[in-house]
């Protein structure tokens, strides 16, 4: 299936939660979808026989800039071999977003990692704990306003 | 030899620290030459050329200069460790080794002492070296030297069986625990040699022998407890210079007593396979220590080859494969005496 | 003596412990690692009850760096250091990502030269591999047989960029030095000389009996837990999948040559058990050594730097391009916002997806087996922690 037979599936089914398509060449193009409805999205997507969407290539958080993160799931389907690309944007003063760890058991990890340098708080995740930093290590590295803490544990940091 | 020295002094006791003392004359050359061989076969036949600058030639000097590394190192004993065990386990470990060297003939005018029950001593004593490596395991306070100490006790103990029956298939043959008895049963040329006897049932137990002292000795395929890439270094993990080198001391120690305790029992010992064309006490001499070093070289070879066993594959190994199959080799050396 | 509180003992996650179990940590300086992996391990005995991995040891901050670049060129000697085993390969995904976020295409030369780097890259890559898996199972020597054929290709890298394990060598529309004379020759050479050994360090260790017990039924991934957990490359080939991006999603010019993508059938255990997946990586390096000969004999004459854009300035989008690594599925995710630098630079790396399963599948097994798990997986944690 094309990118937007899948979209126009995609709108069919949940009107109210697709914020944007975005198609674009040679870019690749995206579905924004609201982060409320998330679950139901993720589970269509897998289930579907049509789209078949079993393998979470790359869960990747980005920091958007005036107070927006994000993250964007790009999605393959092993029988179909069809991609999809869908983004989610939340706000940075709560960035919650509910997990897809139980769909996709690879999101596991990656989610942690866009805890870890994001702050988005995943809910429902079993085990939502720093991944690559210190587990103690105080603030959110990639965002674009982190500031390099002075001292992490009496050891000056930038040398 | 005992009335040689017994002539020159008068004190027996001085006597028989001499010939306590002189295996030690041939293991600490030998020590220095094996560990530097080791290390020299295994670059060949791993297609590379092992030490070669420290002496110059080829790098001869080697071992020396461990030696000294080792002795000038610091001697680190873990805090919580239990320090008057975690000492003694070294020693305990090399007594084990060097016990049996007593009732070694090295050729028919030197055995350590001649007793009777020549082989049922090597047997024992050389599990003397369980209790030292469950010491050093416990003494060092490590989970890792616990886990390497608790698997080699149940290597070397479950690889006494195989060791002790397939030695009974010998004795049954030559009819006396006497390593000095066996060895003279066994003079004049090769086919002399007790591995030639009652075909195959004792080759079969030399091989059953060769495999078991492979795991006595904690040599690869059997080198579980010191799993470099499981164990860091097992229960030798939390030991460092001269307690260390004595630990690698005592398994060349090791290795070399089952080599030469395959010779005397299956291969002839200090003798000849010319009949008396190059026999003699001297000759003896050499016979034997040739026949205990080709065995270590292939002790050696096998350890450069093979991967290493899981422990419950061991277990499996000795109970299963080679308990059966010496207790075969005796049933059939048995009927074949009688019948 | 300190005095430990035997009452409530758990583990870094929380979960208690029973009263015959012990928590053991394997790493994170451990011979066996393969890199800074600690993993904690919960023991009855010699059986594992549980493995929690815990990585980051050697975080880097790849990512937060390759945003305060002024150039995306300036991106590629970091992207060599996330797999240090496999630099080409890692360099060719990033390049070519870029390339599809600037819409521009490569010279004939240039697209051959690149796909022989990364299948020659491929192979010494297994080498590694296989002869540390080797030295984890207990075989010391194979090892050095399999760096010995590491060393010509090494030698054929240097020939070329001047460099052995970080080639900073596939530029963002071409490469940065043409092939010298001699090279194909050599690199002929070599093609020759290396098929006869893969069949050595099959007589060696593959089929030894040994490694067989060792290795065959343990820790086995099934296809579908391997696809769901995200797993790619030889692990999820060695489960049965016949997945690979070189042949399913193609890139560059791939599907120019003959080749098949190997996959574990089970033929000493269960499909999915280590042993498939090291033969798949055996296999894996004799298929590259057939697309590497038909490269070199169809490699046209040109100019590698004619494609080199003076500034890179794509306009604002973002791509997810992924290529089949040595160790799978690398893929990366590049925001731009229209200016020179990156906005976001993300690394899909495989080991991080194919590590996260070790829970999964070694829960039962016993010490001895977690080692040839975690070595069968064939992590790098330089990707994995970036």
């Amino acid at each position: 299936m094309t990118f937007q037979e899948i979209s126009d599936k995609l709108k069919e089914n949940f009107k109210d939660s697709i914020l944007e398509v975005k198609i674009v060449s040679p870019a690749d193009s995206s579905v924004k979808v609201t982060s409320n409805n998330w679950r139901d999205i993720a589970r269509f997507l897998r289930d579907d026989p049509s789209l078949k969407f079993d393998y979470l290539m790359c869960l990747s958080g980005v920091d958007y800039g005036k107070g927006v993160l994000g993250t964007v799931y790009n999605i393959y389907s092993m029988t179909h071999k069809h991609r999809v690309n869908i983004k989610i944007e939340v706000n940075s003063d709560n960035p919650e977003i509910p997990t897809v760890s139980d769909i996709w058991p690879t999101a596991n990890w990656h989610e942690r990692e866009v805890y870890d340098m994001f702050g988005i708080k995943f809910i429902g995740h079993p085990d939502l704990r720093r991944i690559l930093m210190p587990d103690d290590w105080e603030g959110h590295p990639l965002r674009k306003d982190y500031q390099v803490a002075e001292f992490y544990r009496g050891i000056k940091v930038q040398y | 030899m005992e009335n040689f020295l017994r002539s020159i002094l008068d004190n027996d006791f001085f006597v028989y620290l001499i010939i306590g003392i002189i295996p030690l004359f041939w293991i600490i050359p030998y020590a220095l030459v094996v560990i530097y061989l080791e290390r020299k076969v295994s670059a060949h036949m791993q297609d590379r050329l092992g030490p070669m600058r420290t002496g110059g030639w080829h790098g001869w000097a080697q071992t020396i200069a461990d030696m000294i590394k080792l002795l000038q190192k610091e001697d680190i004993v873990p805090a919580a460790a239990d320090k008057k065990l975690h000492k003694l386990a070294p020693f305990i470990v090399f007594i084990g080794s060097y016990a049996v060297y007593a009732v070694i003939p090295f050729s028919s005018q030197y055995i350590g002492s001649n007793i009777n029950l020549g082989l049922l001593y090597v047997v024992a004593i050389s599990s003397l070296a369980v209790v030292g490596i469950l010491m050093a395991g416990w003494a060092s306070n490590n989970k890792w030297s616990l886990l390497g100490a608790m698997r080699s006790v149940a290597q070397i103990v479950s690889y006494e069986i195989p060791t002790v029956l397939s030695i009974l298939v010998v004795v049954m043959i030559a009819g006396s625990l006497n390593l000095q008895d066996i060895n003279q049963m066994q003079s004049g040329w090769f086919w002399n040699w007790f591995i030639f006897k009652k075909f195959p049932f004792v080759f079969i137990a030399f091989i059953i022998y060769f495999i078991a002292s492979l795991a006595e000795t904690n040599r690869t395929p059997f080198d579980i407890p010191e799993a470099e890439s499981e164990l860091v270094a097992g229960y030798i993990t939390e030991y460092s210079g001269m307690k260390f080198a004595m630990f690698m001391l005592s398994e060349f120690v090791n290795m070399f007593a089952v080599s030469a305790i395959a010779a005397t029992i299956f291969f002839g010992g200090w003798n000849s396979p010319f009949g008396s064309f190059m026999n003699g006490p001297l000759w003896g001499v050499f016979w034997f220590l040739t026949k205990g070093m080709i065995f270590v070289f292939v002790q050696m070879w096998l350890r450069w080859t093979l991967p290493r066993l899981r422990v419950d594959q061991l277990m499996y190994v000795s109970w299963k494969v080679l308990t059966p199959w010496a207790f075969a080799c005796i049933i059939g050396v048995g009927l074949w005496i009688v019948l | 003596m300190p005095e430990t509180n035997l009452e409530n003992i758990t583990t870094s996650t929380g979960r208690p412990l029973r009263h015959e179990e012990v928590v053991v940590n394997v790493g994170p300086q451990h011979p066996a690692t393969h890199g800074v992996l600690r993993l904690e391990v919960v023991l009855d005995g010699e059986i594992v009850v549980d493995v929690i991995p815990h990585i980051g040891y050697l975080h880097r901050c790849f990512e937060k760096h390759a945003e305060s670049m002024n150039n995306y060129q300036q991106v590629v000697p970091y992207v060599d250091r996330m797999d240090y085993c496999a630099a080409m390969n890692m360099d060719f995904g990033y390049v070519l990502a870029v390339e599809k976020l600037l819409g521009i295409t490569v010279p004939e030369r240039v697209e051959y030269i690149r796909v022989i780097m990364a299948e020659l890259q491929r192979i010494a890559s297994h080498l590694i591999a296989a002869g540390t898996y080797g030295l984890d199972i207990g075989a010391w020597t194979p090892f050095l047989y399999m760096f010995r054929e590491r060393e010509r290709i090494l030698d054929l890298f240097e020939m070329t960029c001047g460099a052995r394990l970080l080639y900073n060598y596939m530029w963002v529309g071409g490469v940065s030095h043409d092939l010298p004379p001699g090279f194909i020759d050599k690199a002929k050479d070599f093609c020759s000389y290396f098929r006869p050994k893969v069949k050595e360090y099959n007589d060696l260790l593959s089929y030894n009996d040994i490694f067989i017990r060792r290795t065959a039924n343990v820790g086995v991934l099934p296809a579908d837990v391997a696809i769901a957990y995200g797993c790619s490359g030889p692990v999820l080939r060695g489960s049965g999948v016949d997945f690979d991006i070189r042949r399913d999603d193609p890139y560059s010019i791939y599907n120019r040559f003959e080749w098949q993508p190997q996959i574990g059938r089970g033929e000493m255990g269960t499909t999915g058990d280590c042993w498939d997946r090291y033969m798949v990586r055996i296999r894996e390096m004799e298929q590259s050594i057939n697309i590497v000969e038909q490269a070199l004999n169809q490699i046209p004459d040109g100019d590698v730097f004619s494609a080199i854009p003076k500034r890179i300035r794509p306009n604002p989008g973002e791509v997810y391009v992924r290529t089949e690594s040595a160790r799978g599925e690398l893929g990366f995710y590049i925001v731009s916002d229209g200016s020179g630098s990156p906005y976001r630079v993300k690394g899909r790396s495989p080991c991080f997806s194919n590590l996260s399963v070790i829970p999964e599948i070694s829960r039962g097994c016993m010490v001895a087996d977690l080692i040839a798990i975690a070595g069968s997986l064939d992590i790098v944690l330089g990707e994995v922690d970036r």
